[in-house]
């Protein structure tokens, strides 16, 4: 029926199939619909936030996602920048995640606002003094950057592709993505880094703060290096799973192992920056402020000390010395465990800084307040995550995101 | 914002963060303005079949 849309030489099941998994999806996606509807409508206190959680699911949702969809920037840069000629070949994916990980980033954010018609508050009576302005500004440019880099994609469909504007703007955009990719790098770098700055400069909570170079306290430095190695586990992890649902391979080994090689190097560097400003925090930082390092930890089943070791050495040493080892890439099941545990870790390293910061007693009458997001926060949290599978879906159904695909089906 | 808003105020901060701003979207702006009329010359020209790249 659609067959006309689908890229030459490739295959597709049926688009009865199709159709019946975008609605099973897509009833996900309503779901989550209704929930932020709720919120808008009916304000904020569908939610579980209290004066405790004044960030929440969403926030670190927020966070974790940008971390996530850093593959697009790091990638980017890598085959842009730094000639990785092979990556043209996941670049397309990692674009689409990237897009769809920075779009729902926003749509989080346009949630949890509370009046988004309100949103274009923070451009244009920006507060000049806040992180959080400047992760505003990077955020919706860079999102700017990914819809153009998404946009050459669409364009190469085989339908709108005969149109002769639109085969010439595909062909010019990809002549001057070096640009917008360098453009991506530099905005990245900065909103990255300044989501961490965020916690990092809380110096009335001792659990997140520390010092720095100039204004940019350790954070900020750390929250990029991860993005930049756990955003290309995270797109290897999900070019596996597209692989196991349609039954094909879509990319070359040569083109995993070598972003695999670099993601690892990238995460053995971030775990020793990591381990060293943890050691230092503990040792320095924290005394200085009158407490010791288990004061952060309890034995609730939230924040116990259990989330260090897992943050630190079960998402940072264990899937950075297998990454970075011949032998640990080469084995199917270490590869994507270690990709899986990175992504893993950048997502516990975000939870960590958003809600065990706001857990975490500073006042010795204080106690460690537990929080459990209500079904509106959970539908809308979830919500994203359906429009990434649809969104998947019809760009791989129909547009040429994997340009070895052809070729591995011819071999295969 | 922009120098002419009431709440401007000529200071670094201000500077830094608008001027970062609109340096992006004029980057940003530009290219695109370029890619768009490059296509459009280059269709009047006849360039662009029907086939790939």
């Amino acid at each position: 029926m659609d067959s006309a849309l689908i890229p030459e030489g490739v295959k597709r099941c049926s688009f009865g199939k199709f159709i019946f998994w975008i609605i099973v999806v897509g009833a996900v996606l309503l779901w989550g619909v209704f929930a932020m509807l709720l919120c808008w409508f009916k304000g904020l206190n569908q939610t579980n936030m209290n004066d405790a959680y004044g960030f929440a699911v969403w926030i670190w949702a927020d966070l974790a996602v940008i971390a996530l969809g850093g593959g697009a920037f790091f990638t980017g840069l890598l085959r842009y920048i730094f000639g990785k000629d092979e990556l043209k070949n996941i670049i397309n994916y990692a674009v689409l995640i990237g897009f769809i990980c920075y779009s729902s980033a926003l749509l989080i954010l346009a949630i949890d606002i509370g009046q988004p018609l309100r949103g274009w508050f923070i451009f244009w009576h920006a507060n000049v003094h806040s992180m959080l302005t400047e992760v505003a500004f990077c955020l919706s440019c860079y999102f700017a950057v990914l819809t153009i880099e998404y946009i050459p994609l669409i364009l190469e469909n085989r339908q709108v592709d005969k149109v002769p504007f639109f085969h010439n703007l595909s062909h010019n955009m990809h002549g001057i993505m070096a640009i917008f990719a360098a453009t991506g790098a530099f905005l990245s770098f900065f909103h990255q880094g300044s989501l961490g700055g965020v916690a990092g400069v809380l110096f009335g909570r001792p659990f997140a703060y520390r010092e720095g170079v100039f204004i940019w306290p350790w954070t900020f430095f750390l929250f990029t290096w991860s993005a930049a190695a756990c955003g290309p586990c995270f797109t290897i992890f999900i070019t596996w799973i597209t692989e196991k649902i349609t039954r094909k391979k879509l990319v070359k080994k040569n083109v995993i192992m070598l972003l695999a090689k670099i993601a690892g190097w990238m995460l053995a560097t971030y775990t020793i920056a990591k381990i060293i400003d943890t050691w230092y925090w503990a040792a320095v930082t924290v005394p200085s402020k009158g407490f010791t390092l288990m004061d952060f930890y309890s034995n609730n089943p939230l924040y116990g000390i259990w989330i260090l070791v897992l943050e630190i050495v079960i998402c940072g040493v264990v899937p950075s010395i297998i990454l970075i080892t011949k032998k640990g890439r080469e084995s199917s099941f270490l590869l994507i465990s270690a990709v899986f545990l990175g992504a893993l870790g950048a997502c516990v390293n975000r939870w960590v800084m958003v809600l065990q910061v706001m857990a975490v007693p500073v006042m010795t009458f204080e106690s460690w307040p537990m929080y459990f997001p209500s079904w509106q926060e959970i539908a809308t949290t979830i919500l994203p995550v359906a429009y990434g599978i649809i969104l998947i879906m019809i760009s791989y159904r129909y547009l040429p995101i994997f340009p070895q695909e052809r070729e591995i089906e011819q071999i295969g | 914002m922009l120098p002419f808003s009431f709440e401007w105020i000529w200071d670094l901060s201000h500077m830094v963060f608008m001027g970062g701003l609109w340096y992006a979207l004029t980057i940003i702006g530009l290219g695109m303005t370029y890619c768009i009329i490059k296509a459009a010359v280059d269709t009047c020209k006849g360039k662009g079949g029907h086939c790939g790249h």
